[in-house]
């Protein structure tokens, strides 16, 4: 079964869809037109990284006009972060402290 | 001045009907249990008012007691909701005025709704910085917000 996540970090697992998003986040909500300009790829392969993004719903689009704007969503990283990063760095921090406290033989006193 | 417009969009799926997430953006006993647990006033009607009240631990560290408010522009329950939303923390910020937010909820398939979030702001910096989370140690802003409220409504409770 594919999961979220799972479609998250496969979107993420490559350097043009890295660099879409951060295009994106430097300036949002930009046409196929605009964002195909950054990069040495045909149209067509723009659109299916694109399309990559936005199945894992790292993209929104949204319609202006006869425009199509991409948006990024930063959610589904949010979660990732709620759900993975926040885990590993609060025992990584742990660790330290604990090794801190060994080291220097007290209570954690500074 | 240039002026310096930017739309924000936060999308979130999550497992529950559009009326239980109308009821987590609208009402208090829901607002104080996520994000950063303000607790929503909203008059549900165009030209109503909306006021985001910071918790005590939050005043305690210097916040205003009302930290947001605007005014209701557009109300469709359980699928839309428009209001301008100013953040007061200092004046600075306050001096910015209002943004506007749109909260768009559309039903989908497997008990599945999403929730849209758009976010349009107007020589409003700060106000950017802070609903993007790029402030440090100021929270995720609504990245965090939509994220906690999906683990409120789908565990019952929040991160």
């Amino acid at each position: 079964m594919v999961t979220d996540d799972d479609q998250v970090f496969k979107a993420l697992a490559d350097p043009t869809r890295r660099f879409l998003l951060d295009l994106l986040f430097a300036r949002d909500g930009r046409t196929l037109t605009e964002l195909e300009s950054e990069l040495e790829m045909t149209r067509f392969g723009v659109m299916k990284h694109l399309r990559v993004l936005e199945e894992a719903g790292l993209v929104v689009t949204r319609r202006s006009g006869r425009e199509k704007l991409h948006f990024l969503n930063p959610v589904p990283i949010r979660r990732i972060h709620d759900r993975w990063i926040d885990k590993y760095t609060e025992h990584h921090v742990a660790a330290l402290l604990d090794l801190k406290n060994e080291l220097e033989g007290d209570d954690g006193d500074e | 001045m240039e002026t310096n417009k930017t739309t924000h969009v936060y999308q979130v799926y999550i497992k529950a009907t559009p009326e239980a997430i109308w009821e987590a953006i609208t009402k208090p006993e829901w607002t104080r249990r996520y994000g950063y647990r303000s607790i929503a006033e909203y008059d549900l009607r165009p030209g109503g008012r909306y006021r985001g009240l910071a918790t005590e631990e939050f005043q305690s560290m210097g916040m205003p007691s009302v930290v947001v408010d605007g005014e209701v522009l557009e109300v469709d329950p359980p699928r839309r909701l428009v209001h301008t939303w100013r953040f007061l923390w200092d004046d600075e910020v306050k001096a910015e005025g209002p943004t506007r937010v749109t909260f768009d909820i559309k039903p989908g398939s497997n008990g599945i709704t999403s929730l849209t979030v758009t976010h349009e702001l107007e020589n409003a910096p700060t106000t950017t910085a802070q609903i993007t989370g790029a402030i440090e140690n100021a929270g995720g802003g609504w990245a965090y917000v939509l994220s906690d409220l999906k683990t409120l409504l789908e565990t019952g409770s929040s991160l």
